[in-house]
């Protein structure tokens, strides 16, 4: 009985608790974090029982208001959608049990607001996931955009104009995305998203499909901050507040990733997008120079939270890498990149929180010692994501890159393989100059009267409370679990997610 | 080439719409001139949208009572239009989120001009 409405259940109790929050956060402000709590929980457990349901029984198909699919909306949940179901679930539960203490420090008098944009802004992401049908994506797509838009406006003093550079960005790529169904939709006569994938092969040598296939590649590309489309991101994420980038660094671009693996995929052809259009091999270029200036641009940060917004882009670089390589190995690779790189992206984040909340900065040249002494858990999360980052077995990182370099060498392309095992050690190199400044450095006597020592001694000296720590270590402790556990999720999970006609 | 220009006047007008918005969205210097340029942009692809589902000799579609045979090729596509209703109101919301950035960052600066603004931001 529920399980055929379970497509439409996760977007609308996120939505519901959305609508909850300022109704009771109103009069105890307090509440809003319950209920956000309470939300996305029960969405994260609906999807986790939808993710059973799908790899037993096999896709699920909701009908908008009873009207069979090529007229009505169609919500689908198939193995990939419910596994990014998951992932988006799951990291925001995580988060938002973090934000206990951090969002009334950080946004004292909008908490109540905060929380609401923040389930809006997941409304969104899951819409986009679950919807079948393209406009309703294009809908589901600014939702999300206008929540995140709010969310980054929320941080520091740089925040406004990051995120209005944010908006006009994000906006010009949803117009494209527009642009781009209306040229398929005129073409087609369809939206449903199956439909259209049938009736492609009828149309594909029409010039208004190809320029229409690229209007929305472009549009996707700026959403998932491909490389040289990234230049929003870095503002907007190291602006904004700890709890905001915790949550769009590890969701926002992956989404637009997932919706680019939907275009290029399902939707349309590997065959059409790989030989007719050769939009792939565009992607993959696009995606290696996107990791080699992510990787240089990381090292020469001195804030932390710049430092991963910065790596963010190399990363998304992997993702891009492995669905631009179009082979079912590297389609694996970047399906496991998009979850592990959500887990290390989010620790890392709420690492660099911790470190904001208790030192009050997160200046990677003021770090020493007693960061070591004082924080030994977040510090040990930190390492830990650090090393999954460089791609250390038995860490995740690894696994998602050993994908891509299989993949790589399946297909003799040896400049992509050079580039990844070069941008390994690029990571090293960054992450090594916080894990050097934390542990290595001198002992503890030579280092007690630096001019930082007073200004310090304002903050408690000791790690944080137990609500921020908790999701940190479980997140840290995720990478170990799932790099154990990576056979076992590629066979069972991700094998179901690749599609047939490769 | 005279007729290539003539018989594509609806796509010479949503490209220069396009156009001209992209320019005020990438080129001002005023962030009010970069809204207004989004805006531009978006309501070429409204056009757009809205243009090509015209047809010649059709008409609204709505069934009467009294005729009994339905040709489809009389009544226009209603589907584009109705997603347009839904792209306006996006994009009014998109305006409405940039307005307010824009009021909080006059009031935190005093100034819309982005060269300015990151002098003071330094």
């Amino acid at each position: 009985m529920i399980q055929a409405h379970l497509p439409l259940l996760i977007p609308l109790t996120l939505l519901f608790f959305a609508l909850l929050i300022p109704l009771f956060g109103t009069k105890v402000p307090r509440s809003a974090y319950f209920l956000a709590l309470s939300g996305s929980f029960l969405a994260f457990l609906i999807s986790l029982y939808g993710l059973v349901r799908v790899a037993t029984d096999g896709a699920i198909s909701y009908n908008m208001g009873g009207w069979a699919p090529p007229i009505g909306i169609e919500f689908i949940l198939d193995p990939l959608s419910s596994f990014m179901m998951l992932i988006v679930t799951g990291i925001s539960f995580l988060v938002i049990i973090y934000g206990y203490r951090v969002v009334p420090e950080e946004h004292p008098q909008t908490q109540v607001s905060y929380f609401s944009i923040v389930m809006l802004m997941l409304t969104g992401f899951s819409g986009i996931v679950l919807t079948g049908d393209l406009f309703n994506l294009y809908v589901f797509l600014e939702i999300a955009s206008l929540a995140s838009y709010a969310i980054v406006a929320l941080g520091d003093k740089r925040s406004l104009v990051a995120s209005f550079r944010y908006l006009m960005l994000g906006s010009l790529g949803s117009a494209f995305y527009l642009l781009g169904i209306g040229f398929i939709y005129f073409m087609g006569g369809s939206l449903n998203m199956k439909d259209v994938s049938q009736i492609l092969p009828f149309i594909s040598g029409e010039p208004a499909v190809i320029a229409g296939l690229i209007f929305v590649v472009t549009g996707i590309a700026l959403k998932m901050a491909l490389f040289p489309l990234h230049f929003w991101l870095p503002d907007a994420y190291s602006s904004a507040s700890s709890v905001s980038v915790a949550l769009l660094a590890p969701l926002g671009t992956k989404i637009g990733a997932y919706i680019l693996i939907r275009f290029l995929y399902f939707i349309f052809e590997p065959e059409y997008v790989t030989t007719t259009v050769p939009i792939t091999s565009i992607i993959s270029w696009l995606s290696v120079a996107g990791i080699i200036y992510g990787s240089i641009m990381a090292i020469a940060q001195d804030d932390l939270k710049r430092m991963l917004a910065y790596s963010s882009v190399a990363q998304v670089g992997y993702i891009g890498l492995g669905i631009g390589l179009a082979t079912p190995l590297a389609l694996t690779g970047a399906l496991l990149h998009i979850m592990n790189h959500s887990l290390m992206k989010a620790a890392l984040f709420l690492v660099a929180g911790n470190l904001q909340i208790r030192i009050g900065h997160s200046n990677i040249q003021k770090f020493n010692q007693k960061l070591r002494h004082t924080m030994p858990w977040s510090m040990a999360a930190f390492s830990l994501g650090a090393l999954s980052m460089i791609g250390i077995p038995p860490t995740a990182g690894f696994f998602s890159k050993w994908y891509l370099i299989v993949s790589a060498v399946g297909e003799s392309q040896w400049f992509f393989v050079l580039v990844i095992l070069l941008s390994s050690l690029l990571n090293a190199v960054y992450f090594f100059r916080v894990i050097e400044k934390v542990y290595l450095s001198p002992s503890k006597e030579s280092l007690t009267d630096l001019p930082e020592e007073e200004e310090e001694n304002k903050y408690a000296q000791n790690e944080v409370s137990f609500s921020m720590l908790t999701p940190t270590l479980i997140l840290s402790a995720c990478l170990l679990v799932i790099g154990i556990f990576n056979y076992f999720i590629v066979n069972n999970l991700i094998d179901l997610m690749i599609p047939s006609n490769f | 080439m005279i007729e290539f220009f003539l018989g594509h006047q609806l796509y010479w007008v949503v490209s220069l719409l396009i156009v001209v918005g992209l320019y005020g969205m990438l080129v001002k210097k005023n962030l009010l001139k970069k809204v207004l340029g989004l805006n531009i942009f978006q309501s070429g692809i409204i056009l757009f949208f809205v243009a090509s589902a015209s047809k010649r000799n059709a008409t609204v579609p709505i069934v009467e009572a009294t005729t009994k045979i339905i040709d489809s090729s009389q009544y226009i596509n209603p589907l584009p239009h109705t997603l347009m209703l839904t792209a306006i109101v996006v994009s009014v919301s998109v305006t409405g989120v940039a307005l307010a950035l824009l009021i909080k960052i006059y009031q935190k600066y005093k100034t819309l001009d982005e060269e300015l603004l990151l002098k003071q931001m330094q």
